[in-house]
């Protein structure tokens, strides 16, 4: 199981509470990874990647094991323990305000 | 027993203030959304009960909520009216894609930019819900960067009218202050195939076949800021208001100028009268007196708030030029908020009740036209948006 991390505001858009666990076909990519978030929750659709280009909202970061994997292709492997589940993949909201 | 409903959208979330038709007591609910600017939240008139909500932050861009039971409970559009207990909400209601088809006759990829080059159309957010008279489930939606969508299945898909950007003057609209919005969609109670919208900055448009095609409507206009003043568009239209006995007869509030047309746009005449400035984002009609009109002057284009320091309603019973203050009850000194433009609504009780908000997070209720004013709330977030429903 991959467990994600979303920020406060999507959590409550989601309607779940702590991490979410998904089951995730596949490699294990962060393109793998929010097509699964998506199509458990549909409401996400938009708010982290753009619906028609995927391209990722330009305020919003991706980190996993310590490391800032924002700029890392879409289809880039992401880290085995994120695979394994034993660490989260973070879907950070840029420090810009709020 | 009838009685009221305020929609109050924030900064930082949504609030409902409900009374009886007294309107001296009130019932405030909310948070909903928290944490999120709520640009907009309306009522249906064909369905007191469906309410609409624009939802929209900058780092997760728009969702769209919608209420079937007059705002005890919401879901984004496209799924189950109600949440089923445990399982998450559906929906691709927050999908506005530009029609750059060319089936749609003119795609259009440009506007101006600040500095005047061209740059390319951008969604950014829904600034105005707009039900329609009849159907509950159709809504149009004026967003950001400027344009008009439509939905028929309540919310769930939506669909821009591109006659509007491809009519042929969009490479000369240009962002305001607040970006390059459309944010008043006005719909016509005589002819449903007659829609008026305004956008910051390009001017008023009006379309007679239900969205299909538009035409500028700014002749009378005069803005200073462009480099020809009265240009066919260009100008800084803050809203746009009538009646619905004289739907032929509009005021604007203007970037400057309080406006007037008595030929549904097609030329407009200044009726900012003795007002202390004509500056000011929003306008109203009186919902039983189709010649009674309320703004709150703002200073200026450079300093959003009201003159000396006093929040003031100024309210015409002639249709312009004369205007008297309202102060009663308002504050009159160190007073430095503003008054956005979708920021006023009136209801239909007699006598009619006028509502507005403010930067500073008050909403302000008048139970007697405006003669005299009290908070409702004195404390929310700065207030975005206010519309209220007579509920039977």
């Amino acid at each position: 199981m991959i467990r994600v991390v979303l920020p406060p505001h999507l959590r409550a858009l989601a309607r779940v509470h702590g991490e979410v666990t998904l089951d995730v076909p596949g490699p294990v990519t962060r393109g793998s990874v929010l097509d699964a978030l998506e199509g458990r929750y549909p409401v996400l659709r938009g708010t982290i990647r753009d619906h028609v280009t995927e391209q990722r909202r330009p305020f919003l970061r991706f980190f996993a094991c310590a490391r800032d994997l924002t700029h890392e292709p879409p289809d880039a492997a992401l880290p085995d323990a994120v695979a394994s589940g034993t660490e989260p993949f973070l879907v950070i909201g840029a420090i810009a305000g709020g | 027993m009838s009685g009221v409903r305020v929609l109050v959208g924030t900064h930082k979330g949504a609030f409902i203030l409900a009374s009886d038709a007294k309107r001296s007591r009130w019932d405030v609910s909310g948070p909903l959304f928290a944490g999120w600017e709520i640009y907009h939240m309306k009522g249906s008139r064909a369905d007191p009960n469906r309410l609409y909500a624009s939802q929209t932050s900058g780092w997760f861009g728009q969702i769209i909520q919608r209420s079937c039971d007059g705002g005890k409970t919401w879901d984004t559009p496209g799924g189950a009216l109600t949440i089923e207990p445990g399982k998450p909400p559906a929906g691709e209601s927050n999908k506005f894609v530009y029609d750059t088809s060319p089936a749609s006759g003119k795609p259009l990829t440009t506007h101006q930019w600040y500095d005047g080059t061209q740059h390319p159309w951008e969604f950014k957010r829904v600034w105005h819900l707009e039900p329609s008279l009849t159907d509950p489930d159709a809504v149009y939606a004026g967003v950001e960067d400027a344009a008009l969508f439509q939905t028929r299945d309540g919310g769930k898909t939506w669909r821009e009218l591109a006659g509007l950007r491809g009519h042929g003057t969009g490479p000369q609209w240009q962002p305001g202050a607040g970006g390059m919005c459309l944010h008043t969609v006005v719909l016509d109670p005589s002819n449903p195939r007659r829609i008026y919208v305004a956008i910051s900055a390009a001017g008023a448009f009006r379309s007679d076949d239900a969205g299909q095609t538009w035409k500028p409507i700014n002749r009378g206009l005069r803005s200073q800021y462009i480099p020809n003043p009265t240009a066919e568009v260009g100008h800084c239209v803050h809203r746009i208001a009538l009646h619905p006995s004289r739907p032929n007869v509009l005021f604007m509030q203007k970037h400057w100028d309080v406006m007037r047309t008595d030929d549904a746009g097609d030329s407009w005449r200044e009726v900012s009268g003795n007002l202390p400035t004509d500056f000011g984002f929003v306008i109203d009609v009186h919902p039983h007196e189709p010649e009674t009109v309320y703004v709150v002057p703002i200073k200026s284009d450079a300093e959003h708030f009201p003159p000396d320091g006093k929040l003031r309603v100024y309210r015409s019973r002639t249709s312009g030029n004369e205007w008297e203050a309202l102060t009663k009850g308002l504050p009159q000194r160190d007073c430095f908020v503003n008054v956005l433009r979708d920021a006023m609504a009136v209801d239909s009780l007699e006598p009619s009740g006028v509502y507005f908000g403010t930067t500073g997070g008050q909403v302000y209720a008048s139970a007697n036209a405006g003669d005299s004013w009290e908070p409702i709330v004195r404390d929310l977030p700065a207030v975005l948006s206010v519309e209220v429903q007579t509920l039977p």
